[in-house]
């Protein structure tokens, strides 16, 4: 186990030193950053000493390991655009992008494993169609043309809800919320089920199916057998046999319902990371670029990781081959 | 693809099994298959009249949308159904510049579809001969392959093609490069999946003993073998292909108005929502909605028919 855990280790190194690499050296190699800060009209001294400044006349080679040391440091360089520094600028805005995943990530559990429930109990019937053919929706339809439907009805026709932004926010312990407040809940419901459909439809199918393979299982007839009620048997036996995969899943999936913030947050206007790497992308924003790209390939990585190993804990078989 | 080829009015299917399947017969048998979901062949009738509508776009509508000239300012907002100065209906209004927008998202059909459909193709070439080199040689090569491979994999598509449009900047062929960058690794996968399978078996092994070139067996003996999932798995990446493009242009990093897509028709058309002007965004909304589900819908159909658990 532990010559598994040090090699699996040594590769996530490997993988994110490749990826900053590429990252760095892909965003480095596009516009220049210097001509959309300055006026057109600034003398070419102070041209100069803005690249002095941010260290763009030195070779990339160079730029890139200044870049890495100050890492190690905690320093991830300074916006170009709003002149702070990036960590404080990404953890200004952490906070909004983790409630929306947080809200959107309970409705889908909320909603999504109760139809799954039912569309596997009762396979046939109308009602589990309807659910099935709902979450194909989620899954193909384009989220930011749905939250753009959602904008549509109930923002500019029905005026029940705020189109977009954060709305009130209170402080709490080191962060603002918006959940403290209705007028912050009329402001979160809608990105947050806009961002939540497509995680819904997934577990919609993982819950039938899981569903759908107990019903015919030997420990299902068998507390049938015993008399048991539907209901006993549903919420006692089953759900707890297949909860465990779809908590897996679950916990898989929520990287990716960071990532699929960024659409959301541009539809709803919603101020967070997400909203964050667009807008630098857009104004070249490279630090803030580079440091967000690098953060979420170290993320995605160590979900990466802590999967390898907990799968090689459970099944000796995939540390034996992978170790060797 | 294969089934728009597929002749038509051969009635009953085969019912006992022939000694040797010819080509022809599997298309058949394949078609009749098919043809048992009604859904299916509307996905199918709709995927074939867009394509048609949008790639002979200029001959159907009224007005070149990227002609600057043709555009009138006065005309620019008109509701759906009310007539322009060019004397003709605009069926689905115009947008801000005055562009018939009927026309436009034909137009933007046409571009999403060559899009989506060139980064498909692009993706699954990439994505096989990785994913048979990976399974051919084995080993090392095939371990650094598939690591690769599943890393990508375990990163949503979204934010690899944002990496990617974000180092390469705008316009159509990066956005395509983008797209391939994102979703060759589903090729990869079930091409590595299936020809691990077909590799070990005996004709393989025959192909090898003889003094063909290695790019011949793989390519002409143990492609045609794993070709069957991967036809799958192109349909839904079009369709999945299409709806990220629509996405990164909605961002706005995507494709700029002067070749406008589907996505960027929509995102243009999402400033003026607020103002009561929904046909701006909701009519080429729903082009794209009926565009990528019925592609889904046909590639559902295409996995159940091929899928041997189902076969009769």
């Amino acid at each position: 186990m532990f010559g598994y855990l040090v090699g699996r280790l040594a590769q996530a190194m490997v993988v994110i030193f490749a990826m900053s690499v590429i990252v760095f050296v892909g965003v480095y190699a596009i516009g220049n950053p210097i001509d959309v800060m300055i006026d057109p009209g600034a003398t070419a001294e102070i041209r100069e000493n803005l690249i002095r400044q941010y260290g763009l006349d030195q070779p990339l080679w160079r730029q890139y390991f200044t870049f890495v040391g100050n890492v190690f440091q905690g320093d991830l360089g300074r916006s170009m655009v709003y002149n702070i520094s990036v960590t404080s600028l990404v953890f200004s805005r952490l906070p909004a992008t983790l409630e929306l995943v947080l809200v959107s990530v309970t409705i889908a559990a909320v909603i999504g494993i109760p139809a799954g429930l039912y569309a596997g109990y009762r396979p046939d019937s109308i009602g589990a169609k309807l659910i099935m053919a709902l979450s194909v929706l989620g899954f193909s339809v384009p989220t930011f043309w749905i939250g753009m439907l959602l904008i549509m009805a109930f923002a500019v026709e029905l005026g029940w809800l705020p189109s977009g932004g954060r709305g009130e926010v209170v402080e709490f312990l080191w962060f603002k919320t918006s959940l403290a407040t209705a007028n912050g809940w009329s402001h979160v419901i809608m990105p947050a089920i806009n961002l939540s459909l497509f995680k819904m439809g997934l577990l919609i199918r993982l819950t039938r199916a899981g569903m759908v393979e107990a019903m015919g299982a030997e420990y299902v007839r068998f507390a049938r057998a015993q008399g048991l009620p539907d209901r006993q048997i549903v919420f006692s036996h089953i759900l707890r046999n297949i909860s465990i995969p779809v908590i897996t899943v679950f916990g898989l999936e929520l990287g990716s319902t960071l990532a699929f913030a960024v659409v959301t947050e541009t539809v709803f206007n919603w101020p967070g990371v997400g909203k964050l790497i667009i807008d630098s992308i857009l104004q070249l924003d490279r630090p803030v670029m580079v440091s967000y790209l690098v953060m979420v390939v170290i993320l995605f990585v160590l979900i990466n990781l802590i999967v390898d190993l907990i799968y090689a804990r459970l099944d000796p078989r995939v540390r034996l081959k992978g170790g060797s | 693809m294969e089934d728009t080829l597929t002749p038509r009015g051969n009635t009953a299917a085969v019912p006992a099994a022939p000694p040797i399947e010819t080509r022809a017969m599997r298309l058949r048998n394949f078609w009749s298959d098919y043809r048992q979901s009604w859904v299916a062949i509307a996905a199918l009738i709709v995927i074939v009249a867009l394509l048609i509508g949008s790639f002979f776009a200029p001959y159907l509508v009224p007005q070149d949308p990227y002609d600057l000239a043709a555009l009138d300012w006065l005309d620019a907002f008109l509701p759906p159904g009310s007539e322009g100065s060019g004397g003709y209906i605009h069926l689905l209004g115009t947008d801000n510049a005055g562009r018939d927008m009927l026309s436009a998202i034909l137009y933007g059909l046409r571009t999403s579809f060559m899009i989506g459909i060139s980064a498909g193709v692009l993706a699954l070439g990439v994505g096989i001969t990785v994913g048979l080199t990976a399974a051919y040689f084995g080993g090392r090569i095939e371990a650094l392959l598939m690591r690769i491979v599943d890393l990508q994999l375990s990163m949503p598509a979204i934010l690899l093609a944002l990496v990617m449009v974000a180092m390469l900047g705008q316009g159509i062929p990066q956005i395509v490069f983008a797209l391939v960058v994102a979703q060759y690794a589903y090729f990869a996968r079930t091409t590595h999946g299936a020809a691990s399978v077909e590799r070990r078996k005996d004709y393989i092994e025959a192909a090898r003993s003889t003094p063909l070139p290695t790019w011949r067996v793989m390519f002409k003996h143990l492609l045609p073998n794993v070709l069957p999932p991967l036809i799958v798995v192109a349909t839904v990446q079009v369709a999945s292909a299409i709806s990220l493009e629509a996405t990164l242009s909605f961002l706005g990093v995507g494709l700029p108005l002067t070749e406008p897509s589907l996505g960027s028709l929509i995102s243009n058309g999402f400033k003026y929502i607020h103002a009561g002007r929904s046909w701006l965004s909701i009519y080429p909304g729903i082009f794209l909605m009926i565009t990528v589900v019925a592609i889904n819908l046909v590639g559902d159909q295409v996995r159940t028919v091929i899928d041997p658990r189902n076969s009769r």
